[in-house]
């Protein structure tokens, strides 16, 4: 067992699943999407997009992306928030809900095809 | 993106993973403390925790230590307590982060990855033809320095560093592309340029045997177009390079153990080749006149062996005493056992009434202290030694031998004659069948031009790429141009350039010291040997009809509108 892949592992799979945690509920609906839930997400994905920095393989170069993509996101959808509340001042509306849980979606989508690699790596490894 | 920087930018992503990972958490975890601690309001009221937004806002301007002074509401106290934490956490952070990439920068990887890419630019950049040269030792170092005098450019390998610090400080006119690298790795050699097409050779002068035949069968199997020029201190090793077709190896010393028989031969045509193939620029070498008798070898190695050959292909077989601390096996000859120091095994192998002595063996400090023993002895003898160290050149000074064989030079000279001209070593080989008439009077020839200095040595190849005008003229008239046209000064026609031809080939056939009104024709080549400056004016009557024009008919040419303009 390698600690390494233990570490690497673990933080991919808490970015998915804190992503999904965030995701899940009705789109529209306020208060099903809690910010510390965001919050938590943006930096586990932080921390796995970090973690894949400097690995040359092919499969190491999907993966970086498909962080990258999932990062922009994420904080796309935090800058729409903070925009919402503190800029605009119109507060969390329907509408600034759905496309902040929608923009989080698409970060999470970014974030299972990352899993996917990862299993399909492990797989591909025979001993 | 090519390899190298691929891997520096790798490397330097790799090495900032921890730095990153932990400001990333500093940052986060003192953002969400923020935003857990309930605030204060002017009355007193406790009110609700910071915004996310407000909390990476202070956080931001704070771990930066911008110190901005913008906060929107006075702090609670659990508020103040939750910041002093976090100042001193980013703080650490930031340090942390920067030492690591201040050391990131120290580190051996990355300057070594840089170092490459710098080289591998460098290459690229060359859009002139060049050699490569493996192994920057004494022997490199000297060919370097003469081919960047004779204007030729190259790129230099070595595993030391030193002597790489020692070539940026040196006085070179082009920019020398240098890798700290084994060139015994078919990467690096082609990170060199090897695959190049401006690529025109492969020096392996490195100190060891072992690597210079792995370079030359790595560049065999790489390249298989381009000359190889290696060095061999043992014959097998040359037997091996020579097996599998390595252009030039040059063995130092079967190459000094054949020029010593043609000293004995004809004294002049030793002077004539040595001045030919030294270093341009050095004092031109003295005529030496070894005598023909009784020979003393000390030290049976490599060296001693192929001066054995040689003396016994000169019939002086019986002549010769070998003295050896090993018991080796000398065909035939009569041997003793010794180190050859000491005067006794001297005495008993003949001294008295011996001609010469040659001083053999592989280490300098003996080889003095025979030479010096033997002198003594008999101060008439004709002292040959052997020198492996340049090192130990004041020594060999002092003492002044009648021929001192430096290895290092012997192998850069051989490889600079090859490099520079390659006609060379076939003008060698027929002076060495000459009388030594002969090369006196092409020695009387010869000295006058180059004043008191060894002369540059070139080839003239009547071509349409290296002589365009002068090709031009032959083809397309029937005018019988003279080889005097190319030895005219195209500033002033009634003065002649410092330049001899040496010897001119045709179709396949040699001729000698050709005269001044032979007549030129297209596909001639022709070895010359003379001053720079000869040599920069010919190249500019061939390439320039304006100054062929001149020389040929004494008119100056008026070849542009301006020009015709003015002269009507």
């Amino acid at each position: 067992m390698n600690l390494e892949k233990v570490v690497f592992g673990f933080f991919i799979l808490l970015a998915a699943t804190l992503n999904f945690g965030f995701f899940i509920g009705d789109i529209a609906r306020p208060e099903l999407h809690h910010v510390y839930e965001l919050f938590a997400a943006i930096v586990v994905n932080l921390i796995a997009t970090t973690l894949k920095f400097g690995d040359r393989t092919q499969i190491g170069a999907i993966h970086l992306a498909t962080s990258l993509v999932a990062d922009l996101q994420l904080i796309a959808a935090a800058i729409t928030w903070g925009v919402a509340v503190h800029v605009l001042q119109v507060g969390m509306t329907p509408e600034i809900t759905a496309s902040v849980v929608s923009l989080s979606g698409g970060a999470l989508f970014a974030n299972v095809v990352s899993v996917i690699l990862l299993i399909a790596e492990t797989l591909m490894m025979r001993r | 993106m090519s390899i190298v920087n691929d891997s520096v930018l790798f490397l330097v992503l790799r090495r900032m993973r921890t730095p990153l990972i932990v400001m990333i958490l500093i940052y986060a975890i003192s953002i969400f403390g923020l935003v857990l601690i309930p605030g204060i309001d002017a009355g007193g009221i406790s009110t609700a925790p910071m915004s996310f937004f407000d909390a990476f806002y202070f956080i931001s301007y704070t771990a930066t230590t911008i110190g901005f002074g913008e906060i929107p509401n006075a702090f609670s106290y659990g508020q103040r307590f939750w910041v002093t934490v976090c100042i001193y956490l980013t703080v650490i952070g930031w340090t942390y982060s920067i030492l690591s990439i201040l050391g990131l920068l120290k580190d051996d990887a990355l300057q070594r990855a840089l170092a490459r890419g710098r080289f591998q630019r460098k290459v690229k950049n060359l859009s002139e033809p060049f050699c490569i040269i493996c192994g920057l030792g004494e022997t490199g170092a000297l060919i370097a320095q003469t081919l960047d005098q004779v204007q030729m450019r190259f790129v230099v390998l070595d595993t030391r560093a030193e002597p790489l610090q020692e070539l940026e400080l040196g006085d070179y006119q082009a920019d020398v592309p240098a890798l700290n690298a084994d060139a015994q790795l078919p990467s690096t050699l082609l990170l060199a340029g090897l695959r190049r097409p401006q690529c025109k050779a492969v020096l392996a002068v490195t100190n060891s045997d072992e690597a210079n035949l792995a370079i030359a069968m790595t560049v065999r199997l790489l390249n298989p177009g381009i000359p190889i020029i290696a060095r061999a201190e043992h014959a097998a090793t040359a037997a091996n390079m020579n097996s599998f077709g390595t252009n030039f190896v040059v063995d130092p010393y079967a190459l000094y153990a054949r020029r010593l028989g043609l000293a004995m031969r004809s004294p002049p045509s030793y002077q004539l080749v040595e001045c030919l193939t030294r270093v341009p620029g050095s004092a031109i070498p003295e005529l030496h006149q070894p005598p023909i008798g009784k020979w003393i070898i000390c030290g049976y190695g490599h060296f001693g062996r192929a001066i054995v050959q040689h003396l016994d292909s000169m019939g002086l077989h019986d002549n010769i005493r070998i003295i050896d601390p090993r018991s080796t096996s000398p065909d035939d000859h009569l041997s003793i056992i010794s180190s050859g120091t000491d005067a006794n095994p001297l005495i008993d192998a003949g001294i008295k009434e011996a001609v010469g002595l040659v001083a053999a063996s592989d280490n300098d400090i003996n080889n003095l202290s025979i030479a010096i023993t033997a002198r003594e002895l008999n101060p008439d003898l004709f002292i040959v030694m052997r020198q492996s160290t340049s090192g130990n050149s004041m020594l060999f000074e002092a003492f002044d031998a009648n021929l001192t064989m430096v290895t290092t030079h012997t192998v850069a000279h051989a490889c600079l004659s090859f490099l520079t001209t390659p006609m060379l070593s076939r003008f060698i080989r027929e002076i060495e069948k000459q009388s030594s008439d002969w090369a006196e009077s092409a020695l009387a020839a010869l000295l006058p031009i180059c004043a008191g200095r060894v002369p540059f040595v070139w080839t003239t190849r009547i071509n349409h790429i290296k002589t365009p005008a002068l090709t031009q003229v032959l083809q397309h008239t029937d005018l019988s141009i003279p080889l005097s046209a190319l030895m005219t000064s195209n500033r002033n026609r009634t003065q002649p350039l410092k330049a001899l031809p040496l010897m001119m080939e045709r179709a396949g056939k040699i001729i000698l010291r050709p005269d001044a009104d032979f007549p030129l024709h297209a596909g001639d080549k022709i070895i010359w040997a003379g001053s720079r400056e000869a040599w920069n004016e010919q190249k500019l009557t061939t390439n320039y009809s304006n100054a062929l024009n001149y020389v040929l008919t004494g008119k100056s040419g008026a070849d542009s509108w301006l020009g015709k303009l003015f002269n009507t």
